[in-house]
């Protein structure tokens, strides 16, 4: 598998995120965000970060960088594109998800370990992971709070585009276990061809042996297992 | 010169949490007749020209593609000649 991952000024788990894809074999690779050509991916991730220092709000400079544009096109024709954390806020403002991340309703930047349910196996994100399995994920972000108008949450929801949300560590999706103030405790949702994922929670944090938690390999797995399933 | 100030604020159905806090502290420090506080923010744009159409056209694409989230923004702005 083929992961271009990009650089904005102010990414700082890039490096991260190649490690982590690195350690399943595959080829990953560094892409500034400058530059246009994506390198044939088969996947395009967005790390975490500050992108322009979230200047004006996350990702919204960020949106203006050619690489964007060739991402854009790219999911136009059904290439699979990952988004964490800030990579989320910069899908939802150039338009590849709907909704957007909100400062967090209690004001703080929140770095701390969290739970999150998986929703739906239906996807490639998710691939082969039952669903109501909860994981172990860190998060690190001030402005993570998902909102989107009624419509478009019922959209979401119709439509199983909630892939993971906040719950506790039995699975119990609660305002207790809501971090931010997201609605419907959202931590993560696909675009409707299910090949576009922003999630807030940093996987990527929890996928190395002797970290608090291994439980983001579960997602690079599925992804690895989707992949050698679809050829 | 023309200086653009804009003017961008949470929509009236986004729950505002800073304006949230600062009320409450408001209400703490005695102010009993505030209800509500909204926090928004101010941006200032000079231009080295002096035709307000042009200027106006320019803001009011800026404001929609850049400075507001129109999810949850609105804006507004006020354009003056400045020396």
């Amino acid at each position: 598998m083929k992961v271009s991952v990009i650089t904005f000024p102010g990414t700082n788990c890039d490096h991260d995120t190649i490690e982590v894809f690195s350690q399943f074999g595959d080829d990953a690779t560094l892409v500034w965000h400058q530059d246009r050509d994506l390198k044939n991916p088969d996947l395009v991730v967005f790390a975490g970060g500050s992108a322009y220092g979230d200047y004006l709000r996350g990702g919204a400079l960020a949106k203006y960088s050619p690489v964007v544009e060739e991402v854009i096109k790219y999911a136009g024709k059904g290439g699979m594109v990952l988004g964490l954390c800030n990579g989320f806020q910069i899908l939802t403002e150039c338009g590849l998800l709907p909704g957007t991340l909100m400062i967090n309703t209690g004001l703080d930047f929140i770095c701390e370990h969290r739970h999150i349910r998986v929703e739906h196996p239906n996807s490639p994100w998710t691939y082969g992971i039952a669903a109501g399995t909860v994981l172990d994920i860190p998060i690190a972000h001030k402005e993570g709070n998902f909102h989107i108008d009624a419509a478009g949450l019922q959209e979401l929801e119709d439509n199983e585009r909630v892939l993971f949300r906040y719950s506790d560590e039995s699975g119990n999706v609660n305002t207790d276990a809501n971090p931010n103030g997201s609605l419907n405790n959202i931590a993560g949702i696909c675009s409707a061809n299910k090949r576009v994922l922003g999630m807030m929670p940093h996987p990527e944090r929890a996928a190395f042996p002797g970290l608090k938690s291994q439980d983001g390999t579960q997602l690079f797995k599925a992804l690895q297992s989707y992949f050698a399933a679809s050829g | 010169m023309i200086k653009a100030s804009v003017f961008v604020k949470l929509k009236p159905s986004v729950l505002d949490p800073q304006g949230k806090a600062i009320t409450s502290k408001l209400t703490e420090l005695g102010y009993d007749s505030v209800m509500d506080v909204r926090v928004g923010k101010v941006i200032e744009i000079q231009f080295d020209e002096s035709d307000k159409a042009s200027v106006s056209e320019q803001v009011e694409k800026i404001c929609a593609t850049m400075l507001a989230n129109p999810n949850i923004e609105d804006y507004s702005y006020n354009i003056e000649i400045v020396e």
